[in-house]
């Protein structure tokens, strides 16, 4: 099932936090060999989780970290404006409307669909919070899987070739995609409304009548 | 309404005192047709600020009493930076039942919307849309304004810093000059898919140049950035 969590509501779910970081450990640190900083506990974070970042996270059912990725709008410090300047034309990209999604993991041996069902998520999150688009720094090998679940990509700017090339990507959020990638990862809209509702509050009719 | 939300934004953005931005506060509650408009700020040390349209009295017995501690819209935001509509926050507890109901007795309406907003250092503001309307006219009139509400909350809360610093120089406000490039081209009559392709980029690429634009220069669209950015002398057509 699909998470949507404040870095300050990870607490909550020990389990689900300590298995996320670790797989961006295994994910980012050895299997991909990107520069990135794993604690003594093998676990990868970096100074943008400090920020209280929104993950989205699929929930295994014994509890575990599936997949995830992380959110913070580009109003405040962002890895595409602190790193990657070169790759957006020197496009300082900032507004509420656009949020940069960052450490898209997949866990070791995840099942096919949570790709889908986390990119499903952040266009919940796009169409519910009214955004205009995601902009993402993103590793080649991962463009393949964006095209596949129908949701790819506009590729600002690429660093280095061929695999290992390292790309800044947009995304335009919308109901179609939305709809798109309900399909891809097969869950109902019916299912996928509950997993946001759960996060962010039911609209409830009742605080109106009361009025 | 297009047309006064640009008249109003550049007054806010030639605002120079918390004064003349708490009479904008009001002049928009006029044009955005709603009961209240709030803007409420709180930096790292605890220090407040708030430009207005609800009741003094209910103001100063909301100070009083201290009910940011159990306001759902202040408990909810909170370390937040999704908008959020009011009827998705816990109204439930008792005390909280007890405090709507005070709020509703002193012309607070049934219907909200809430922007938080975090900016630097620690600083936190939420600006609401408060209205009183049954939720079918609500969810009209929220999904036609909620992306210029969004960029209203983050102009107001940049002119309100700006004005606690003494300066109006904010840094990283700069356009790059391919943002500048793609309001030149808008400027000069181009269809986005022309200035795109004169600049040999996507048009995804051009409209995520001009959201940026757009932002930067406190303009709440294209046609509107682009004036801004003459008037600022940017712009060489």
């Amino acid at each position: 099932m699909l998470r949507y969590l404040y870095g300050d509501q990870l607490h909550n779910f020990p389990k689900l936090r300590n298995t996320m970081f670790k797989d961006r450990a295994d994910q980012f640190h050895r299997r991909l060999g990107w520069d990135v900083y794993v604690n003594r506990a093998g676990e990868e974070r970096d100074q943008y989780d400090l920020m209280n970042p929104l993950y989205v996270i699929w929930q295994r059912a014994d509890g575990t970290h599936g997949g995830s990725l992380r959110f913070l709008p580009t109003v405040s410090d962002t890895m595409v404006n602190d790193h990657f300047l070169h790759l957006t034309g020197g496009v300082r990209i900032e507004s509420p409307l656009v949020w940069e999604c960052t450490r898209f993991c997949l866990a070791p041996e995840a099942a096919p669909l949570v790709s889908a069902a986390l990119m499903l998520g952040g266009a919940e999150m796009g169409v519910g919070f009214h955004l205009k688009h995601a902009v993402g720094v993103f590793d080649s090998r991962m463009v393949r899987i964006y095209r596949r679940l129908g949701w790819g990509p506009t590729i600002l700017g690429a660093d280095g070739s061929g695999r290992d090339a390292i790309s800044v990507g947009l995304w335009e959020f919308g109901a179609p995609v939305r709809d798109r990638l309900l399909r891809k990862a097969g869950v109902s809209a019916e299912v996928s409304q509950l997993w946001f509702d759960r996060a962010f509050g039911v609209e409830k009719q009742q605080f109106a009548a009361s009025a | 309404m297009q047309g006064k939300l640009e008249t109003f934004i550049d007054l806010i953005n030639q605002a120079e005192t918390l004064d003349q931005l708490q009479s904008h506060i009001l002049s928009l509650r006029d044009l955005y047709e709603v009961e209240h408009l709030v803007y409420h700020s709180v930096n790292s040390t605890g220090q407040q600020y708030a430009a207005l349209t609800y009741e003094s009295y209910w103001v100063d017995r909301y100070l009083d009493q201290d009910y940011a501690r159990i306001d759902p819209v202040v408990v909810g935001c909170y370390q937040r930076f999704h908008p959020v509509d009011w009827k998705r926050l816990d109204w439930s507890g008792k005390a909280t039942r007890g405090f709507l109901g005070e709020a509703m007795d002193n012309g607070v309406g049934n219907q909200g919307f809430s922007v938080p907003i975090r900016g630097p250092n620690g600083q936190f503001a939420l600006f609401t849309v408060n209205h009183r309307v049954t939720d079918e006219e609500w969810f009209k009139y929220t999904g036609a304004h909620v992306r210029d509400l969004i960029l209203v909350a983050h102009f107001i809360n940049q002119k309100a810093l700006e004005i606690e610093r003494g300066t109006d120089a904010l840094p990283g406000q700069s356009l790059s000059p391919r943002e500048t490039d793609a309001l030149t081209l808008l400027a000069m009559g181009y269809s986005r898919a022309q200035a795109s392709e004169s600049l040999s980029i996507s048009e995804h690429t051009l409209r995520v140049y001009i959201e940026s634009a757009r932002f930067k220069l406190g303009a709440v669209n294209t046609t509107h950035a682009v004036a801004r950015a003459m008037v600022k002398g940017l712009l060489v057509v």
